[in-house]
């Protein structure tokens, strides 16, 4: 809790480099991957192939959401990074950091003051609007990569629509599990065309792909691949007449704020096995409680 | 009526080697075709230019009177998961090894639009029925069965849709003989219930004899000679066709 | 129902010098519904080859044989084919089926490939196995391991459990007891009063004698050897 409350208190951010171009990247890599991102957005879903460059931090770190965000951070942007949801991890601090030194933009935790946020496995509670953009850190782009290895094979079966092995991959899951046991990186089709991954999110925040007002972007850098979600777009998540889609989440309320719709972590809270549920998306929650809401765990602050 | 696949003068080569050359045949409903040679006498080419594995240089494939060879490749892939089937001589070629027997019949189903959990399972429980495996053994992966097994399940997997056309390759062959037999038995039974019109390629003359209607001799890419199975094992005319028989212990 | 004009028939021994062996020379025969012809003629004279030819086994170099109409030596391999599953019956003296298929399968498949419904096919079947007397335990194993005079019977029960309008029989009754021999001549006899064209070779006199209208001898067909 620490962490969150000095975040915003912190003093001055480092000035920015002048070692670097403008979001580290070169002018020639960005416009190679703006390229990308307007084809991609022209065929929603369809993975586009870019020259994915080595970046400054390990793959798995977001080496692609940190590419497309690099091309399309411009300096009146407010950038925020999350991971998990939350803006203090490791991950979301260091990424901000690095585009704080290498594009000098200002930063926020606040889903609404943002105009750029990058993600690793959420899509924040708050619902985004026009102009916002939310770039996707995405390990394994290919939805069909564990059923069938041969990329030109997976390949052509996207162009050709060929997507029954999608299905063969719930199926297995009801067969074996009794219910769709996918719980994030859950499939998805796109504009009634593609089959995408929409990334680690949980299956929860899948209806929010679909009729989102942002643009949804996303980058996997090891794989060299790159897709997007134009607004408002219909995003359908792939299921079973008779074994339909739902988006799931503990059966239980926040403990910091109290919100009953929002994902919440389960957290450990001691040797006993005790814990408790907060929202994942830690500007969600404080912004929840500034605004006086209370859980179960934080009544006697109020008092 | 009308054949239900016309091939005429079909060729392809493989740069200067010769795959096949100058096929041409009718294969009409419920007739099953065997073509029969040694090792690279462009038996398999030419099934894989029929099945559009393969993309022949010259001639026509007329499948109910349309030329596969000017499909477009969606078009081609529609019909090669609705009415057409491929039985590959090794189950592994033809099954997903990763995935539950139910799973693997039920591939096809899904692909052609599918999407109702238990009407997909009932078909596969009857398909694996038909092709006699225990519908105990429904959420097994193919890894678990034996080379009789699986080969008869990836048959149950390539004709839950219903196809018209079968293609196989050597569909018995690395099998036990006890087994081969089994499975000839049962694809003659399918054979015949459904009405299909197979093209199987085979070098075993007594599997040709069992369930081909009519046989096409090949060496060196060429047909040598083609007629009623029983005719052109007994009373063959080519050369190469006599060799051929008289090589093979009591067919 | 079966016309023969001008037939001939040789082989060409392409692995042995291409050695041509000519066996038949200007055959004629015609059978009428409901005639029982047999063919003579001393062993190798082409009684066989004769046979086989009118079955479209073996091909003809030349002449015509007219088979309720189909000209075998000229029809496509698939009217031969809707030849022999409907109007065209085979007795052979081998059993050539698929291992471990049982008995009553084999002997139902003529019906099941005309379309009939397999448990009339199957009745069918167990009726004429009945009726020459393979024993009912047999009919679930497959013919395979039976003796030779058991597998000659499920040759003819397969034979005889459709009415073919036309029928080829050969040496339908050798190694059979006096008892389903005379089963054998009876089935022969319906046939032929049902209206069937028959052509059989019979090396079993009596049994020529008490069947057959008239007998053909082949002789007169087989070519003077080259010298």
């Amino acid at each position: 809790m620490t962490a969150r409350a000095t975040r915003k208190a912190r003093p001055e951010r480092p000035a920015m480099s002048e070692d670097y171009n403008f979001a580290y990247l070169d002018e020639d890599t960005k416009r190679m991957i703006r390229r990308a991102l307007l084809k991609g957005i022209a065929i929603p879903g369809y993975q586009v192939p870019f020259a994915s460059r080595e970046m400054p931090m390990p793959y798995g770190w977001g080496t692609g959401g940190v590419q497309v965000t690099a091309a399309c951070l411009v300096p009146e942007d407010r950038l925020k990074v999350i991971d998990q949801g939350a803006d203090d991890t490791t991950n979301a601090v260091s990424i901000r950091r690095f585009f704080e030194r290498t594009a000098g933009v200002a930063t926020t935790t606040r889903t609404r003051e943002a105009t750029l946020i990058q993600t690793r496995h959420r899509i924040p509670e708050e619902p985004l609007r026009e102009g916002q953009i939310l770039v996707y850190q995405v390990p394994i782009p290919e939805p069909l990569r564990f059923l069938e290895p041969r990329e030109s094979e997976t390949r052509r079966m996207h162009a050709l629509e060929d997507y029954g092995l999608m299905h063969v991959k719930l199926y297995e899951d009801i067969a074996r599990h009794g219910e769709i046991a996918t719980s994030y990186a859950y499939p998805v089709r796109v504009a009634g065309r593609h089959v995408m991954d929409p990334s680690p999110i949980p299956k929860f925040d899948n209806p929010k792909l679909s009729g989102n007002a942002a643009i949804q972007l996303f980058g996997a850098g090891r794989e060299q691949r790159i897709y997007a979600v134009p607004p408002w777009t219909q995003v359908v998540s792939l299921d079973f007449e008779d074994h339909p889609f739902t988006p799931s989440k503990a059966d239980a309320a926040c403990d910091l704020c109290g919100a009953a719709g929002s994902y919440l972590d389960e957290v450990i809270t001691d040797d006993a096995g005790s814990r408790m549920f907060v929202c994942s998306d830690t500007d969600y929650c404080t912004t929840r409680q500034a605004e006086g809401h209370r859980g179960r765990l934080n009544r006697e602050e109020v008092a | 009526m009308s054949p239900l696949l016309r091939v005429e003068s079909l060729g392809k080569s493989y740069g200067a080697r010769l795959g096949c050359a100058e096929v041409s045949f009718d294969l009409w409903p419920g007739e099953v075709l065997g073509i029969v040679g040694e090792s690279g006498s462009g038996k398999s080419t030419l099934l894989g230019c029929l099945a559009g594995h393969l993309a022949a240089d010259s001639g026509r494939i007329l499948y109910r009177g349309r030329d596969t060879r000017a499909m477009s490749e969606p078009e081609r892939r529609m019909l090669a998961r609705t009415e057409w089937a491929f039985v590959h001589q090794n189950p592994r070629d033809g099954l997903r090894m990763g995935v539950s027997a139910g799973g693997n019949v039920g591939e096809r189903l899904m692909a052609v639009g599918a999407r109702n959990y238990g009407q997909i399972r009932a078909a596969a429980t009857d398909w694996l029925g038909r092709v006699e495996i225990a519908a105990t053994r429904i959420d097994d992966r193919p890894r678990q069965f034996s080379g009789g097994m699986q080969q008869r399940l990836q048959i149950a997997r390539n004709l839950v849709t219903g196809p018209r056309l079968v293609f196989m390759d050597e569909p018995t062959g690395g099998l036990d003989v006890s087994v081969q037999a089994r499975l000839l038995d049962l694809l003659r039974g399918l054979v015949r219930d459904m009405g299909l019109s197979v093209v199987i390629v085979t070098h075993d003359l007594a599997v040709a004899r069992l369930l081909a209607d009519r046989l096409m001799v090949m060496k060196d890419g060429h047909v040598i000679e083609q007629g009623l199975t029983d005719q052109v094992l007994d009373d063959p005319q080519a050369a190469y066709t006599q060799l051929l028989v008289s090589s093979v212990l009591q067919v | 129902m079966i016309e023969i004009e001008n037939l001939s028939k040789s082989f060409t021994l392409h692995n042995q010098g291409g050695a041509v062996i000519a066996v038949l020379r200007d055959a004629h025969l015609r059978v009428l519904p409901g005639e029982c012809v047999a063919l003579t003629g001393q062993s190798g004279s082409g009684k066989s080859t004769l046979m086989r030819m009118i079955w479209g086994n073996y091909l003809a170099d030349a002449g015509m044989i007219r088979v309720a109409g189909v000209d075998i030596t000229a029809a496509p391999p698939r009217e031969i084919i809707r030849l022999r599953r409907e109007t065209l019956g085979y007795v052979s003296q081998f059993l050539r089926v698929v291992p471990r298929v049982p008995t009553v399968q084999v002997v139902a498949e003529p019906l099941l490939a005309l379309g009939i419904a397999p448990d009339e096919a199957q009745s069918r079947a167990e009726a004429m196995l009945a009726r020459l007397n393979i024993p009912r335990r047999l009919w679930g194993l497959s013919p395979t391991t039976f003796s030779g005079g058991e597998q000659q019977r499920v040759n003819i029960a397969r034979g005889f459990v459709h009415p073919f309008p036309v029928l080829l029989l050969d040496e339908p009754t050798a190694s059979l007891d006096a008892r389903n021999r005379a089963v054998v001549l009876e089935l022969i006899a319906e046939a032929r009063a049902r209206g069937a064209a028959i052509v059989g070779i019979f090396h079993d006199e009596e049994a020529r004698a008490a069947i057959c209208d008239r007998e053909i001898d082949v002789t007169g067909f087989t070519p003077a050897r080259a010298a």
